[in-house]
């Protein structure tokens, strides 16, 4: 039986689609996302399949958007908050931030706060610096909020699944890049565990842990590298809160090698919790080479291709890098 | 546990003339004013950590409010959040123990005077930020409204909070989806040091309401009567699908903001002046006045919130202390 191949977007369609199907509770709110369709196309039709009670346009508000979300969630609704950019959540930190992610421990318990987050994030689409962030250290770094970054079309609509069964927040990353990109996606309603870091490819000489669309990039390179006779594993940690570090570290113990690869600017970058886990633990004796970070340049993303290219890792930076730490430079 | 009386909404015009009503509103204002008072007082004696805020010389607001609610009815609150806790039916000894740092308060220690909640009384919580729970009760509205429940969601929040952003995307929303929510300022004059007069331009806070297209209606705060027929209509009209409502209930605050308050930016004037406002003693004279309940009935009703406030303390003061041990198991929810 052939598989079905779909887009990053529709596999994102498809699971709000069966979520709200399978459960009455479940609603949808953000800018846009009606008629329209949603800035990037991933709500589509869902506005004539469920009606605008369901999926639910709203005002240039992010901040009173995403508190009507935190209100709901506590009063037995399961809204799906659809944020344009992620850079727009700077609008809506207090919500986020302070309520969102504090109510269930800091009220004792008896509330929780079942609210999934969606936005876009990243570079690549010429929108220059406030429309292309990578912020996923920004969330990462505050106790109460799950993070997610899928990184295919299948782990899109398993960890959408998932971050819909999940009594907590759950801030779900999805790079904008890959939308449009496809892979088998089952039909069935199916859960990518939050907590699990993902071995996407196995291989002897250099462990690469790489998140969003680094790792389908990484991938490209590793199928390069491979030619030339350099066979890499790559781990997708796909749930950044929770941080599954058991494959990581059962990897870095048979390759003796390490690299990290965001397209978040390096410093303070999620990057470097992975690589500080690594050396708290026995892993970091098994280290032949420094830990190698390729990651984005300390500065806001540019406008221009040329510009905005040099500023994240690429394939011939992830080749090349890899390169390095296999030649000990 | 130590409770008062529910309040409830009076089988007459005010609640001053509904004997049971009334009484259930002098409980709340008594319970308000001398829990308020003895956490000031076990403050100062060190006995209580932290800070907290007030709401002493409010308290109409929240019992005139809350006397419209039904007990399925939600609400939101503020840093200055006992009194509509209090109001809407929460246990004392619950609060007085996450006061004392204890494991039996409403937040297990973690949240102190400032994030107190209470599901069993429709209580979302107080909230530590200015404004931070006005979108919430939009939410929670808009729930009610998709699940086709009839609950109202009340938002209370101080004078302050009406500058920030979110009040205005708040009252925004609920206008355009015609929620069910009341939105009660509590204008006590100021947003901790600051004056009204130099922080807003409009004479009425109520004004507002104007630029959201939902009535808007401005009180004396310090009258349950009064407090309470605005939030009936305001109730009324949001439960049958009339959509929002902004009410502004004027009133003050005898103490400072908080801990830190050395009353620098008002003057004994002023606050002797509104003392003389003061809801508790306004609310007993006119009961007695009116013939609704004798003098000997009103010192009945203090001495019993006075030993309820005692019963607190001591029941708060011998439960176990918060449990460090828990913490790191109860940033999340487990999942199902």
């Amino acid at each position: 039986m052939s598989e079905r191949i779909i887009t990053y977007g529709e596999a994102v369609r498809e699971a709000i689609g069966q979520a709200m199907e399978a459960d009455p509770s479940v609603f949808m709110l953000g800018e846009d996302i009606g008629v329209y369709g949603g800035a990037f196309g991933v709500s589509g039709d869902l506005v004539h399949r469920f009606g605008e009670d369901r999926v639910r346009d709203t005002p240039i508000s992010e901040l009173g958007i995403v508190g009507a979300a935190v209100g709901a969630a506590l009063t037995g609704m399961k809204p799906i908050v659809e944020i344009q950019f992620s850079d727009f959540t700077a609008q809506a930190m207090d919500q986020i931030v302070n309520q969102a992610a504090k109510i269930h421990f800091m009220l004792g318990g008896e509330l929780a706060v079942p609210m999934v987050l969606r936005a876009p994030l990243g570079s690549g689409t010429g929108a220059a610096a406030q429309h292309s962030q990578s912020l996923e250290a920004w969330f990462a770094h505050v106790p109460g909020l799950k993070v997610v970054m899928p990184s295919s079309p299948y782990e899109a609509k398993g960890l959408l699944l998932a971050a819909l069964d999940d009594p907590n927040p759950v801030i779900v990353l999805e790079h904008k890049l890959l939308y449009k990109t496809s892979g088998h996606v089952p039909e069935e309603a199916y859960r990518s565990e939050i907590g699990k870091s993902k071995v996407v490819r196995e291989g002897k000489d250099l462990t690469v842990v790489a998140t969003g669309v680094m790792v389908s990039r990484t991938l490209e390179a590793a199928t390069q590298l491979a030619a030339e006779g350099i066979e890499l594993t790559v781990i997708d940690p796909r749930s950044l809160t929770p941080l599954d570090m058991d494959p990581i570290n059962a990897s870095v113990a048979q390759t003796g090698r390490l690299m990290l690869v965001q397209e978040a600017p390096k410093h303070v970058g999620y990057m470097a919790e992975i690589a500080a886990r690594v050396s708290e633990g026995p892993a970091i004796y098994s280290l032949t080479e420094p830990v190698k970070r390729l990651a984005g340049l300390d500065v806001p993303i540019p406008y221009a291709p040329q510009l905005e290219k040099s500023v994240v890792p690429q394939l011939p930076d992830i080749v090349a890098a890899a390169k390095d730490v296999m030649r000990g430079v | 546990m130590a409770t008062i009386t529910p309040l409830t909404a009076p089988n007459a015009e005010r609640v001053s003339q509904d004997k049971e009503a009334a009484i259930a509103a002098l409980e709340s204002l008594l319970a308000i004013r001398f829990f308020e008072e003895a956490v000031d007082g076990l403050f100062a004696r060190g006995m209580m950590h932290g800070t907290m805020h007030l709401s002493i010389g409010q308290e109409a607001v929240a019992t005139g409010v809350c006397a419209a609610l039904r007990k399925t009815d939600f609400i939101t609150s503020t840093h200055r959040g006992h009194s509509h806790c209090i109001a809407k039916g929460a246990d004392l000894t619950r609060m007085m123990a996450e006061l004392l740092a204890k494991q039996t308060g409403y937040c297990r220690g973690r949240g102190g005077s400032m994030h107190i909640a209470d599901v069993e009384t429709g209580n979302l919580g107080a909230n530590g930020i200015v404004a931070g729970g006005i979108p919430i009760a939009a939410g929670a509205a808009l729930s009610q409204k998709l699940q086709g429940k009839d609950n109202v969601v009340v938002s209370f929040f101080g004078d302050g909070a009406t500058n920030e952003g979110a009040f205005h995307e708040a009252l925004n929303l609920a206008a355009v989806w015609d929620l069910p929510v009341v939105f009660v300022c509590e204008n006590n004059k100021y947003g901790m040091s600051f004056s009204t007069a130099k922080s807003m331009k409009v004479e009425k806070i109520s004004d507002r309401a104007a630029a959201y297209g939902m009535p808007g209606v401005t009180v004396d705060g310090n009258d349950v009567d009064a407090v309470y027929a605005v939030a009936q209509e305001a109730v009324d009209r949001a439960r049958s699908g009339g959509g929002p409502t902004l009410i502004e209930c004027l009133t003050y605050r005898h103490k400072g903001h908080s801990k830190s308050d050395k009353n620098l930016y008002r003057t004994k004037e002023e606050i002797d002046f509104w003392k003389t406002k003061d809801p508790v003693g306004i609310f007993e004279t006119k009961l007695v006045d009116q013939g609704v309940l004798t003098q000997e009935e009103v010192d009945q009703v203090t001495d019993k919130i006075r030993g309820e406030i005692r019963n607190a303390i001591q029941e708060a003061s011998a439960a176990p202390d918060s449990d460090p041990a828990e913490l790191l198991s109860s940033v999340f929810r487990e999942v199902n």
